[in-house]
C-alpha cells in the first residue's frame, strides 16, 4: 500500500479529513477527484495553508497538508508554531522531500533543521519514517492522534518488513553489545548495510529505527547504552537538534554518559546532486559509515542506492 | 428612521461604556488604548447588531464568527464582551493580573475569543478556513476577521485575499479599522497603503469604504452582505485612532498607554465632554 492509497482510504471513511497542499500534489494526485471540496490546494502560500489548516480543525477537521519540508517548515514555521501548535490543533504535516530527499535541488530545498525547530514547538509530535512499509505502518496512529505531527515523508521502498508502531516507541532491529546504530529516515537503509558488514567483521551489533522523534523512546536509548560499548547515531540532519542532540539530552537527564559517534551534517548543507551521489558524497553510504566506525576499509561491496522515486 | 436612530442610541451607549472600559484598563501596565478606541464602535456594531453570537450560542456550530487579527485591539473586545454580558463585568478588573487571562491580546480563555492572535497576519488565513468548511458543508454562517491597516504590511494578508478570491469565499468579509498608523507612525509616510480600495478590488474582492464610526454606515454596508456571489467582501473602515477621547486622538504617540490614575480620572470626564486632559505621563513609542 502506497502513502496515497492508505490517505484516500482513511479520508474518504472519515469526513473529518482535508486534505491540503500548498501546490505540491506528487503524493497525492488522485485525491482531488475523490475527495471534491475537501480536496484543498491554496497554491503556493505555505503560510495561508497553515492558517486555513487551523481554521478548519477548528471546525472539527483533520487537515492532512502537504509541502516540501523546507518550505513548511521554515516558511510557515511561525504559522505552524502560533496557529497549530499554540492551540494544540491536530494538524498532520506531511513534509515532502525532507533531508537528504532534496537531493539535487540545492541548499534552499534542503530540510536538515526540521526536526531540531519542529521538536521545538510544545505540544508538536515529530516522525521519521525508515522507508514506505515505515511509513504506512505509522500514518494512521500519527493521523488518529489528537495532536498536530509532522512527518518526514519517506516513501522509498526497502526489502525490510517493520513491525507495527506505536507513537512513543522506536522499533528495536537488532540488538548487540559492541555497537548500535540509532537511526531513522532513509538513512535507514544504509544502516541495514551498515551492520551486515561491521557483523561479518565479527562484532556483535544493534540497530534501533527511531521512527518516532518526540515524544521519544527514552528507555530505548537507555537500554542501548547499558547494554552496548558504543553508540552510533545516523541522520540526514545538522549535528545540532536532530537525534544526536536528543540522544544527549535523554542522557543528562537520567544521568547517564556513553561513547557516542554521531553521523550528521556538521555546520553545513550538503552538496546537491542525485541522491546516491550525496550519500556517498557526505559519507553516509553503508559501507562508508561501517568503515568509519571501524577504522579500516573492507572488501565488502555497496549495494546501489537506488534514485527517489519522486523530484519535486 | 426611528428604529435605527433608537438603534444608534443604543450602540452608542455601549460604545461610550466599552470606551471607558478601555480607559480603566490603560493604566497599571496598560493597555493598546489608541488602536483599541478606533476599532470600538465597529466591534459594538457587528456584536450587538450584526453577528449571530450571543452568550448562549458561543460552542453553536452554526453560530456567526468574528476574528480578531488585528490582536491589541482587544480591549475593545473585552469591553464589549462585558456589555454584552459574554463576561462578567467584574472580571476587567483582573485585566494583567496573574490570575486571569485578560493580557494583551486576544486568548480563547475569554469566551467569545474565537482563536488568539498577537502575530499580524494570521486570522485571515484562519477565518479562511473556517470559512472553506462552512462552505463545504453548506451553512449560512458569516465569518468576519478585523484587520489593522498597519497589519496590511503582512504578505500573508495579501496571499489570503488571493486564496478567498480562489475559493469564492463570499461568507467572509474582511474588515480594516482604517485608523491611518501603524504602530508608530502615519501609515502614508512609511509603507503607503492608498489607494487600498482599489488594491483589495485589483484582488477580486467586492469593497465598501465606510466611515467606521457612524452607525447608519455600519449598518447600511453590513446589511448589504454578501456584497457580492462568490466574491470576498472587504470593507475599510476610515477610524480615528484614540476615538472619543480628543487628548489622543490621532496621535502616533499614543498606540499604547500606560496612564496614572489621575490621568485615567480625567480621561473618563474627557470622554463624556467635560474637559480635556492634561497629560503628563510619558508616551510610549515602541514595539
Amino acid at each position: 500500500m502506497s502513502y496515497e492509497e492508505l490517505l484516500t482510504e482513511l479520508s474518504l471513511a472519515d469526513e473529518r479529513f482535508v486534505v491540503m497542499t500548498a501546490e505540491n500534489r506528487a503524493l497525492i494526485r488522485n485525491l482531488p477527484k475523490l475527495l471534491g471540496k475537501r480536496f484543498v490546494d491554496t497554491g503556493i502560500t505555505e503560510q495561508t495553508m497553515m492558517g486555513a489548516a487551523a481554521g478548519l480543525a477548528l471546525r472539527g477537521r483533520i487537515p492532512v497538508v502537504h509541502a516540501l519540508a523546507s518550505f513548511l517548515s521554515m516558511r510557515a514555521f511561525e504559522f505552524i508554531r502560533t496557529d497549530a501548535g499554540i492551540p494544540g490543533l491536530p494538524i498532520k504535516l506531511s513534509a515532502f522531500i525532507p533531508g537528504l530527499l532534496s537531493d539535487a535541488n540545492g541548499p534552499t530545498h534542503q530540510a536538515i533543521e526540521d526536526i531540531s525547530i519542529m521538536r521545538g514547538i510544545p505540544n508538536m509530535t515529530v516522525f521519521a519514517p525508515a522507508d514506505e512499509d515505515d511509513m504506512v505502518k505509522m500514518m494512521p496512529a500519527i493521523w488518529a492522534s489528537p495532536k498536530p505531527a509532522y512527518t518526514r515523508i519517506n516513501t522509498r521502498k526497502t526489502a525490510y518488513v517493520h513491525e507495527p508502531f506505536e507513537p512513543g516507541k522506536a522499533e528495536v532491529i537488532e540488538t548487540g553489545t559492541d555497537i548500535t546504530i540509532l537511526t531513522y529516515g532513509l538513512l535507514f537503509e544504509q544502516a541495514l548495510v551498515a551492520v551486515e558488514i561491521l557483523k561479518s567483521e565479527g562484532l556483535s551489533v544493534g540497530l534501533v529505527n527511531m521512527r518516532s522523534l518526540k515524544p521519544v523512546d527514552e528507555q530505548a536509548i537507555l537500554n542501548v547504552v547499558d547494554s552496548c560499548d558504543f553508540v552510533v547515531t545516523l541522520e540526514d540532519h545538522f549535528l545540532t537538534g536532530g537525534l544526536y542532540s536528543i540522544v544527549a539530552e535523554v542522557l543528562l537527564k537520567h544521568r547517564k554518559t556513553a561513547n557516542v559517534l554521531p553521523f550528521a551534517l556538521n555546520e553545513k548543507w550538503f552538496k546537491p546532486a542525485l541522491l546516491p551521489a550525496v550519500i556517498e558524497h557526505e559519507g553516509f553510504s553503508g559501507k562508508q559509515v561501517a568503515e568509519t566506525i571501524l577504522g579500516y576499509q573492507t572488501k565488502h561491496i555497496q549495494p546501489e542506492i537506488l534514485k527517489p522515486q519522486f523530484a519535486e | 428612521m426611528h428604529d435605527s436612530s433608537t438603534n444608534n442610541k443604543k450602540l452608542e451607549a455601549i460604545a461610550l461604556n466599552v470606551r471607558e472600559h478601555i480607559v480603566k484598563m490603560s493604566t497599571d501596565g496598560g493597555c493598546f488604548t489608541g488602536a483599541s478606541l478606533s476599532a470600538v464602535d465597529m466591534i459594538v456594531y457587528l456584536y450587538a447588531e450584526f453577528l449571530n453570537l450571543h452568550k448562549g450560542n458561543l460552542s453553536d456550530p452554526n453560530r456567526d464568527y468574528l476574528f480578531l487579527s488585528k490582536g491589541h485591539d482587544v480591549p475593545a473586545l473585552y469591553g464589549t464582551f462585558a456589555e454584552l454580558g459574554l463576561i462578567e463585568k467584574e472580571r476587567l478588573a483582573n485585566h494583567l493580573s496573574i490570575d486571569d487571562n485578560i493580557y494583551w491580546h486576544p486568548n480563547t480563555k475569554i469566551p467569545g475569543i474565537e482563536f488568539h492572535s498577537g502575530s499580524l497576519g494570521h486570522l485571515p488565513s484562519v477565518a479562511i478556513g473556517v470559512a472553506m468548511d462552512i462552505k463545504i458543508r453548506g451553512g449560512k454562517n458569516k465569518v468576519i476577521c478585523i484587520m489593522g491597516d498597519g497589519e496590511l504590511n503582512e504578505g500573508s494578508c495579501w496571499e489570503a485575499v488571493l486564496v478567498a478570491n480562489a475559493y469564492q469565499l463570499d461568507n467572509l468579509i474582511f474588515v480594516i479599522d482604517r485608523n491611518h498608523f501603524q504602530a508608530n507612525m502615519a501609515t502614508e509616510d512609511l509603507i503607503p497603503l492608498e489607494p487600498l480600495h482599489n488594491k483589495f478590488a485589483a484582488f477580486g474582492a467586492a469593497v465598501s469604504r465606510i466611515n467606521g464610526h457612524d452607525f447608519n454606515q455600519l449598518r447600511n454596508t453590513f446589511g448589504k452582505y454578501p456584497f457580492a456571489k462568490g466574491k470576498l467582501n472587504v470593507v475599510i473602515a476610515d477610524t480615528i485612532r484614540g476615538k472619543g477621547l480628543p487628548s489622543i486622538e490621532a496621535r502616533a504617540d499614543r498606540w499604547f498607554c500606560n496612564f496614572s490614575s489621575d490621568e485615567v480620572t480625567q480621561l473618563l470626564q474627557e470622554l463624556h465632554g467635560e474637559h480635556q486632559t492634561q497629560l503628563t505621563s510619558e508616551t510610549l513609542v515602541v514595539r
